[in-house]
């Protein structure tokens, strides 16, 4: 259980205009500004859920996930994993959670990967038994075994992540984070990453926190979605709520007689000679409305419907509360 | 207990693998050594009472220091560790059950020892067949030759956690080049790696052996051949003890407080 109260934080940037006078100017004179990164987070992850983080870049996810992973210390609020203030109790809290940035790495470059597994073992004294449990596991799972010789600087980057993953599970953590972890990846290593998080969540039980931008991971693994923008938490929900709460889906038609004139009661997006497409909101009663008013006024020679997209969703989220 | 042999294990592979590195130090380690040799040979040549050390004693003092230059010399700093901290990949260390102090320390002894591990046997097997008085000799007697192994790791504990505060530094200066420099350059001259500090003027030179630096080099080197033996052995050991000590609880309190600041760099 993930308890976060009232979670405050901020960074000191200095900034300054570009070129050399500015720049020597600022030898002698800098100037500061605080960022908020985080303005009152509060929120509640029950043991076993698969929750994403979204919001765009700079709104606040790593750093949330930095002070839950215990990396930085907040200015002010509470936060309780397992009984334990992350930042407070740094070394215990570690030994139970796992975690991924997807842009750095946690394997030793030079050595092949299986000697890191090995340290990591040691480093958070895994049983030898099941060491070699979750070892055969995760190589089965995500498929390791000729990459478990090579050194970490000679993998691509879908066989690193996929090494990184495995990693920050050797020693079986209650809690999981995932920062970015399938950025710059290629589908096929997109989709056994997010196959391979929707496992160990289920045969596990592994509570996952994700952070992503790609929403077709928030479709296919988040549970539940916290939207971030600016430090502040602006919704809590379910990907299908929010669908239907802000998705928006459209009809497009072609057609070749009849009269767009007499349609009403529609939202009219796009119009060109031949080709039209109304805006729905997305149900299918909706849905389904709009499509005989269509029929009814054009004869249509091809139609095509569109659902939500999470996508555009989420653009519209973003524009909705100017993150 | 196990998790720090295993660190320092991973770390020891790591360095063992640059073998063309060691090939290329060693062939300079050689180059240097004689030539030193050759500079002080022709000094010795023309005033031999002038000198604080004897010739031979010098000679141990030089190839010793090249033998083990990669493991006591005070330039060499993990990349690794700046780069964590200028880059943030410091997250990683930092959500491991393990003080970033004692991974970092690890790390870079164990870079040393390693690096060492490779270049000292040949260098001291050549330098061990040159004729006298060029070459190197066996300590005086066995007690000499423990308190210079002693000695010796002293060394290295007083350079790591000398160079853990220019680290700890660099997480308020993210840039660690002008520290660097002021450290190295300060290390280089006051640590007998330069010139071997008994050369050094009187007055200065009791000043100098006060300090940390002395601890790096000087006191190792000049153990094993004697130099320094007795009351005065047991003094610098004891300063050295000291300055290990000192040094380690300055970076742990750095370390502390740099903690409760900390900014991960690059999102």
């Amino acid at each position: 259980m993930i308890a976060v109260r009232h979670l405050s934080k901020q960074f000191v940037v200095s900034r300054r205009k570009s070129g050399l006078k500015h720049a020597a100017q600022s030898l002698f004179h800098r100037e500061r500004e605080f960022v908020q990164a985080l303005n009152d987070v509060s929120f509640t992850i029950p043991d076993g859920q698969v929750v994403g983080y979204i919001g765009p870049n700079g709104a606040g996810k790593s750093t949330t996930v930095k002070i839950l992973s215990g990396i930085l210390t907040p200015d002010s609020g509470e936060c309780d994993i397992n009984g334990r203030t992350p930042w407070k109790q740094r070394r215990e809290h570690v030994a139970e959670i796992g975690v991924v940035f997807g842009q750095r790495s946690q394997l030793w470059w030079d050595v092949p990967v299986g000697d890191s597994f090995d340290l990591l073992r040691d480093i958070y004294r895994v049983p030898e038994s099941r060491y070699r449990a979750n070892v055969s596991e995760l190589t089965e799972r995500l498929q390791l075994e000729s990459l478990l010789r090579t050194p970490t600087r000679q993998l691509s980057l879908g066989q690193r992540m996929r090494c990184e993953i495995a990693a920050s599970l050797l020693h079986d953590p209650k809690v999981l984070f995932l920062d970015e972890p399938t950025i710059g990846l290629d589908a096929v290593s997109k989709l056994a990453v997010r196959d391979f998080i929707r496992e160990i969540n289920r045969d596990r039980g592994v509570t996952v926190i994700l952070t992503t931008h790609d929403m077709q991971d928030i479709e296919a693994l988040a549970q539940r979605i916290l939207l971030i923008g600016k430090g502040r938490l602006l919704l809590d929900g379910t990907l299908e709520q929010l669908k239907q709460q802000y998705g928006r889906g459209s009809v497009t038609v072609s057609y070749n007689g009849g009269d767009v004139q007499v349609l009403s009661g529609l939202e009219i997006v796009q119009q060109e000679p031949g080709r039209l497409t109304v805006a729905t909101d997305g149900t299918r009663e909706d849905t389904a409305r709009v499509i005989a008013s269509l029929t009814g006024a054009l004869s249509i020679t091809d139609i095509s419907v569109k659902g939500p997209d999470a996508e555009e969703m989420v653009v519209s989220l973003y524009r909705e509360y100017q993150v | 207990m196990r998790k720090y042999v295993s660190f320092f294990r991973i770390r020891f592979i790591n360095a063992l693998q640059y073998r063309a590195a060691a090939l290329a130090g060693m062939a300079t380690q050689f180059f240097w050594g004689g030539m030193l040799l050759l500079m002080f040979a022709a000094f010795y040549r023309s005033a031999p009472e002038n000198f604080p050390m004897g010739f031979q004693e010098l000679s141990s003092y030089i190839w010793l220091q090249q033998a083990f230059l990669a493991m006591l010399n005070a330039w060499s700093f993990e990349n690794d560790i700046f780069e964590a901290v200028s880059t943030g990949n410091i997250a990683y260390e930092l959500c491991r059950p393990m003080g970033l102090y004692s991974q970092w320390f690890l790390k870079a002894s164990a870079n040393r020892m390693a690096r060492a591990a490779l270049r000292c046997v040949p260098v001291l097997v050549f330098a061990s067949i040159l004729p006298a008085p060029y070459g190197i000799i066996l300590p005086p007697d066995a007690g000499t030759a423990l308190l210079f192994v002693f000695s010796l790791f002293l060394a290295l504990g007083v350079i790591v956690a000398f160079t853990m505060v220019i680290y700890i530094i660099t997480f308020y200066t993210i840039s660690p080049t002008g520290v660097r420099m002021a450290a190295v350059s300060a290390a280089d001259l006051l640590s007998g790696s330069l010139l071997p500090l008994p050369f050094f003027p009187d007055g200065f030179r009791q000043a100098v052996e006060l300090l940390p630096f002395a601890s790096m080099q000087n006191v190792p080197l000049r153990v094993y051949s004697g130099d320094l033996s007795g009351q005065a052995a047991a003094w610098a050991i004891g300063l050295q003890l000291f300055w290990f000590a000192a040094l380690l609880v300055l970076g742990m309190w750095m370390m502390r407080r740099a903690l409760h600041r900390v900014v991960v760099q690059g999102g």
